[in-house]
């Protein structure tokens, strides 16, 4: 046999390892447009996290239908990856189903795994589309989804299925060759799924079969190899992000706000009270709050890498269910968009960040904003722990800090806690007044 | 707190009466009932008076960070200088803010919430309840507070408190870690909300009285407004009434 299939083989593998990398290599540097946070602490409570939301899936339960085929997928995915191990032996080397021989009854019970995975696969992705398309599943439906997002979802599912059908049908004529007793193809003792599909082929010449075998062979290859290139454009960029994203996970109380060091320095100046650090000279200041992707921090922006545009966080969101223009969905796909927008125009030897727009105006606005309770469902609701609402609270820092921007009902409330220390304006000195009745009471 | 520590005592606890607990008419109430549980089990407490100050969540959420730490470290000092070690507080916000986000300014102490501290008395038979009272065998339902729920992941301490009182407990639809906000946190009780389509206390109120049950209970300030209003919106404020947790026991045990 010739050795040209190695030799293209070997280069569709290089061409796409090296795409692969750059893709990595510019998806590294958006995440790292954001300003530097170590979040290195309690690594036990961290592998735990990802081996529990991540690996485990744990929160994707919540939804039990979508969460199971999902699941399907999922293991899928992971499993039928083992075989790719064997297409790229066979590729290089140009052997045939490598594995086989060594693994004897073992390698056919593989295959039949794989086979059935590849129908759940099958089922799941068609369960998927029917739920995006004829149902109109609400999530699926809202504003931020229409366009790329829409097509983008069903694009993943529509490659899924033809990737799987590519299997089967490389087992079905594989096997029929096999029984025919051609050279190299290797006789399994059945397939059970792909010997559905075999009665289509057998009245196939052997060459037209080897060339079906073949076909279906490399596109199934390259279609993965290609698959690979396509998540780093697409939100399936989960599929590897989850795992850092949820190591990386907020691990304090979700009520807790984190605090601006650079504020305490001025505060504690104003207040005069002494600290060891207010010897020093004030540190240099930055914008307070964030305005655009490279003032907020780098998990922050991973999140929106690792954003896979579900909506569980928006189908729980006080403010959208009840008709207001926030949706978290949105923020996570604005700082993606954002972030895009400034790596592809440094790479470009464009502006980059100063392009004259920012994420806060041209992407979110501040209605959005300013509709946000605080109320952790989203938080709460995402299966890989993306917290949309520390970006929200970024963002109002900025608008109020930096802008002085925020409604004018808050900067009355402002006032009022200035003047008399409560958000309403009572004199400070009635705040006792609540125990004049019980004294009242007592003395009666 | 000031009488007391001028007199060398130092309490057992600092009670935390917060913003609405000292100025809002209808939460006056559930001061005053907290404050005579604690007087009736004899808790020895002290309360801030004018020393308190607004704890800051408000401008904290809304953005405003210089006016956040300035109430922060201005209450941190005071609360430092009496040595405090313990405090209980009738509102989630306030509790969140000094047990989450005090100790990086400087205060440390030991914060929960009255439902928590209720839970406590109840448990150790400090408080002992007549069987409900008026609520006995009536459905209550409870609305859980994002700041007490999800954001400090207390669930179970109000609802024990409420079974204590032998009535029947429903829960909403989305209740727990799905609870549905009452449309206030996040500083929106200074404001009128966003342009939308509904508001979201009316939202919920409509959860909570689709559960049929005869009272709402709170743990929390804001929530008590929000399901109030809400309640009022729907016209149902004769049969559906709306109890912070301390107001209950205190019905309860006749104080």
């Amino acid at each position: 046999m010739s050795i040209l299939p190695q030799l293209a083989f070997l280069l569709v593998l290089a061409v796409a390892g090296f795409i692969i990398f750059k893709r990595v290599g510019y998806v590294r540097r958006n995440i790292f447009l954001g300003k530097g946070e170590i979040r290195n602490d309690q690594p036990n409570e961290r592998w735990k996290t990802m081996l529990l939301v991540a690996l485990g899936q744990q929160k994707m339960f919540k939804r039990i239908v979508p969460a199971f085929l999902h699941l399907l997928i999922y293991v899928a995915f992971v499993i039928i990856n083992l075989e790719v191990l064997e297409f790229i032996i066979d590729g290089i080397t140009g052997s045939h189903r490598i594995f086989a021989p060594f693994l004897g009854t073992v390698y056919g019970i593989s295959m039949n795994i794989f086979e059935f995975l590849a129908i759940a696969v099958l089922v799941s992705c068609v369960a998927f589309l029917i739920r995006r398309n004829v149902m109109r599943v609400e999530r699926f439906t809202k504003p931020e989804m229409k366009g790329w997002p829409a097509l983008d979802a069903n694009l993943i599912l529509i490659i899924e299925i033809v990737l799987m059908f590519a299997i089967l049908t490389m087992n079905a004529t594989d096997q029929i060759l096999a029984s025919r007793g051609v050279e190299k193809y290797v006789l399994l003792d059945g397939l059970f799924f792909s010997s559905f599909l075999q009665p289509i082929f057998v009245g196939l010449a052997d060459s037209s079969l080897i060339f079906i075998e073949r076909f279906a062979w490399w596109f199934h290859i390259v279609g993965i190899l290609a698959f690979a290139i396509y998540v780093t454009y697409s939100k399936h960029l989960h599929i590897f992000l989850a795992f850092p994203n949820t190591w990386y996970s907020n691990l304090k109380p979700k009520g807790e706000i984190n605090n601006m060091p650079e504020v305490t320095n001025e505060v504690n100046m104003m207040l005069g009270i002494n600290t060891e650090n207010s010897a020093e000279p004030p540190a240099e200041i930055g914008r307070f709050g964030a305005k655009d992707i490279n003032d907020l921090t780098w998990v922050n922006v991973m999140n929106a890498y690792s954003c896979t545009e579900c909506g569980r966080c928006t189908a729980e969101c006080p403010a959208n269910l009840t008709g207001k223009k926030l949706s978290p969905r949105k923020i996570m796909m604005d700082v993606r968009d954002r972030a895009e927008e400034v790596g592809k125009s440094m790479d470009n030897g464009g502006p980059g960040l100063e392009d004259g727009k920012s994420l806060l105006g041209d992407y979110i606005t501040k209605e959005e904003i300013n509709a946000c309770t605080t109320c952790n469902a989203c938080v709460e609701a995402c299966p890989i722990n993306i917290d949309p609402l520390s970006i929200i609270l970024q963002l109002r820092r900025y608008v109020s800090m930096e802008e002085s921007g925020t409604p004018a009902q808050w900067n009355a409330m402002f006032q009022n806690m200035e003047t008399s220390f409560s958000p309403w304006k009572f004199p400070p000195t009635d705040r006792f007044n609540w125990a004049d009745q019980l004294k009242n009471e007592e003395t009666k | 707190m000031a009488e007391m520590a001028s007199s060398g005592e130092s309490p057992e606890i600092l009670f935390w009466v917060g913003c609405a607990g000292s100025f809002d008419d209808r939460y006056k109430a559930v001061t005053q009932a907290f404050v005579k549980i604690l007087n009736k089990v004899g808790v020895s407490f002290a309360v801030l008076g004018p020393e308190e100050a607004c704890t800051g969540d408000p401008a904290r959420r809304a953005g405003n960070e210089f006016l956040f730490q300035m109430q922060a470290v201005a209450n941190i000092q005071v609360m430092n200088g009496y040595e405090v070690k313990k405090v209980v507080t009738a509102c989630p916000h306030c509790f969140n803010t000094i047990k989450n986000e005090y100790p990086a300014l400087g205060g440390n102490y030991e914060v929960i919430h009255h439902s928590q501290f209720l839970q406590q008395l109840i448990n150790s038979g400090k408080i002992v309840l007549q069987g409900g009272g008026e609520f006995k065998g009536k459905k209550i339902t409870f609305h859980d507070s994002c700041y007490l729920g999800r954001a400090n992941d207390v669930y179970e301490a109000p609802r024990e408190v409420i079974k204590a009182l032998d009535v029947e407990l429903v829960e909403m639809k989305r209740c727990r870690t799905k609870g549905l906000c009452c449309g206030a946190g996040g500083a929106q009780m200074f404001k009128e909300p966003e342009n939308g389509n509904k508001d979201i206390n009316i939202e919920r109120t409509e959860e909570a009285l689709a559960t049929g049950a005869n009272a709402i209970a709170v743990g929390c300030p804001f929530c008590l407004t929000m399901m109030t209003d809400g309640v009022k919106n729907k016209e149902r404020e004769q049969d559906v009434k709306v109890y912070d947790l301390a107001e209950m026991i205190a019905k309860d045990m006749g104080v």
